[in-house]
């Protein structure tokens, strides 16, 4: 009787195996955890972006699940970990901060694959994602300095990591080829997402003489400190200028939709390896929003003459398409 | 002296949405009930205040929607612990879940959405001062409505019969009830009240601080104003010092990181709470006596039992 159970029980397991199987190979299971909400207008916003974008490129044959507002550190784990046992064979952790318990959820489970954003730690089943934002950064420093007439300009640093450290050094490098006195005042908030407190870094940033304000972090709050004291801003990871119709001049956009999909298709196809992918402009893993806000009159350095005629020509295009330009995400080719 | 009229000016700001919450809070913990759903009901109160305003124009409305949306959470709390006499501490944590889900909901449809500030006062001639103008005649209503609610919830508490009576309730809930005192009816006008100030400070978020809703802008606020309460030892004298002394801090903190001062950037960041812990410190040990804590604080009560 009990080799009967056994068998039986063997069966039934052998047959929900197959079934489950069968219903996995059906439909690929894609997870993401997000930073913030998805309705941040900046960072999240963008990362959800992606996903819908993958949603419609591939439809039935995958299925998405998202987690939003997972707080950074050693709690992401069991945010990663939900996703992992509800199915989730392809995992997108969306920020900095999950490094570590990605790496760790990763050694549990060697037969899913993680995808980390803006990480160094990689693993078998851990690929990492990033882009040049730098490059954007400088060509932003020499717009910054071109634009500012106190010479100092304000940035907003949410956490010293390597790609906030990395995008104010460029800042700095570029503005310098404009102008080789300018400063850059900066203020850490120690926060990615604090409306309120990122407001007033921008406020305590122009009080002390910066007129162009730069932020890394995610929400538009500093945008429209700057649109309200008549001042000049950057937008952060998308399009912002919503909040500062006359006060941004261009916005780093973070396009992760083909990435996102090309990965997915890797992964459908099972050719998907661990890889460092760290594109730049010229890969399209981000984009500047038009050129606006810039005065024509005034003579570009001879340094800066290489995207001279991108800002003149946007300048202009995007003053006629202003009405047009409060669809939010725009899909600004500058570089194409 | 612009700068210094600047951070005033930034501080009162910053300060004012913890000093509205913290005030409300304060009188319902007086009467007996710790609500820690002060972050939820702030954040509801944000999206509801910005919904009303977006839709009508107007920033009172709009405050007044703020007010109506936490005093609305605020009564599912009061059933729940009042009513049923379910633990007031899981009901709160629940109620701040409850809120910022609810919130996002409720904000979807407007996040990217932009209202005109809160008007600031102008009196030609006072406002027009050197230096003190602004900071004295220059405010939106909502820094003098905070200041007007905690003089009113002190004259309250310690000048009228009512407010003793709720202090009564809130340090020995079976002696009052054995007076005659309607124990729970006054409790529930006390959670009300923290209802509708939480409401009401985030309203303020979306309407005069930042002038636009997104999901989570409340950002842990609501936890520094349940901490201020526990800071100003239950009394409004010591809420309002604690609240700008963290506002205070807060904004100096960026300030002296705009100057270039070589102090890390994380210490900077703790230190309002650093400086809210010290001054704690100091005023426990200035005290003699226990704890000023209402004594019947968190603890359920059943009437007859």
């Amino acid at each position: 009787m009990r080799k009967i159970l056994i068998a039986a029980t063997a069966v039934m397991l052998a047959a929900g195996a197959s079934l489950f199987g069968a219903s996995a190979a059906e439909k690929l299971k894609i997870g993401f955890i997000y930073l913030g909400p998805i309705g941040d207008l900046g960072w999240t916003y963008q990362h959800e972006l992606a996903r819908q974008a993958v949603v419609k490129e591939f439809g039935d044959k995958i299925e998405t699940t998202y987690l939003e507002n997972v707080p950074e550190g050693p709690d992401a784990e069991r945010a990663i970990e939900q996703l992992v046992r509800a199915g989730n064979k392809l995992i997108f952790t969306t920020s900095f901060g999950y490094m570590d318990p990605t790496l760790k959820v990763a050694k549990k489970y060697p037969n899913v694959h993680f995808e980390h954003a803006t990480g160094y730690k990689r693993d078998k089943n851990m690929a990492t994602y990033s882009a040049r934002w730098y490059q954007g950064r400088y060509i932003q420093g020499q717009i910054a300095a071109r634009m500012s007439k106190a010479g100092v300009l304000g940035y907003i640093g949410s956490f010293p990591i390597p790609e906030v450290v990395s995008g104010i050094n460029a800042t700095m490098l570029g503005a310098q080829t404009v102008n080789p006195n300018i400063k850059v005042k900066i203020i850490w908030v120690n926060t990615w997402f604090d409306p309120g407190k990122e407001a007033d870094a921008a406020k305590a940033l122009l009080d002390q003489g910066a007129d162009i304000i730069m932020q890394h972090t995610d929400s538009p709050a500093p945008m429209q400190v700057a649109s309200e004291r008549g001042k000049l801003a950057f937008g952060q990871d998308s399009e912002m200028i919503k909040f500062g119709p006359k006060a941004q001049l261009t916005s780093i956009l973070d396009t992760w939709a083909p990435y996102y999909i090309a990965r997915v298709k890797a992964e459908l196809d099972g050719s998907w390896k661990s890889e460092d992918t760290w594109g730049g402009l010229d890969s399209k893993m981000f984009e500047m929003a038009p050129y606006t806000n810039m005065s024509e009159d005034k003579p570009p350095s001879p340094r800066a003459s290489f995207i001279r005629s991108n800002v003149l020509l946007r300048a202009r295009t995007a003053r006629k398409l202003n009405a047009r330009v409060a669809i939010i995400l725009t899909t600004a080719r500058c570089w194409a | 002296m612009e700068l210094v009229e600047a951070i005033v000016l930034a501080v009162l700001a910053a300060s004012t949405p913890l000093l509205i919450a913290a005030t409300g809070e304060l009188v319902t913990e007086r009467a007996g009930v710790l609500n820690l759903g002060v972050e939820g009901m702030m954040i509801v109160g944000a999206a509801c205040g910005f919904a009303g305003a977006w839709l009508t124009g107007s920033t009172t409305l709009g405050a007044l929607c703020g007010i109506v949306a936490g005093t609305l959470l605020s009564l599912i709390f009061a059933m729940m612990t009042l009513g049923l006499a379910v633990n007031q501490v899981a009901t709160g944590l629940a109620l701040t879940i409850l809120g910022i889900g609810l919130s996002g909901l409720i904000g979807a449809g407007f996040v990217g959405e932009k209202v005109t500030p809160a008007a600031h006062l102008h009196i030609p001639g006072l406002t027009d001062i050197p230096l003190v103008g602004r900071i004295l005649f220059g405010e939106d209503a909502f820094v003098y409505l905070s200041l007007a609610l905690l003089v009113g919830v002190w004259l309250f508490l310690y000048r009228t019969r009512a407010g003793l009576v709720l202090r009564a309730i809130g340090d020995n809930h079976v002696s009052a009830h054995a007076l005659g005192y309607p124990v729970l009816r006054i409790r529930l006008f006390a959670v009300m009240f923290g209802g509708a100030c939480a409401g009401l400070a985030g309203a303020y978020l979306p309407l005069a601080y930042t002038p636009f809703f997104i999901p989570g802008m409340t950002a842990g606020r609501g936890w520094i104003a349940l901490a201020l309460v526990v800071f100003s030892s239950w009394r409004p004298g010591l809420l309002v010092v604690g609240a700008y002394l963290f506002g205070a801090v807060t904004i100096l903190q960026l300030h002296a990181q705009g100057a270039g001062f070589g102090i890390p950037s994380q210490f900077m960041s703790a230190l309002p709470y650093l400086a809210t812990v010290i001054v704690l410190v100091l005023i426990s040990r200035a005290r003699t006596g226990g704890s000023t804590a209402p004594a019947a604080l968190g603890t359920v009560f059943v009437p007859d039992r």
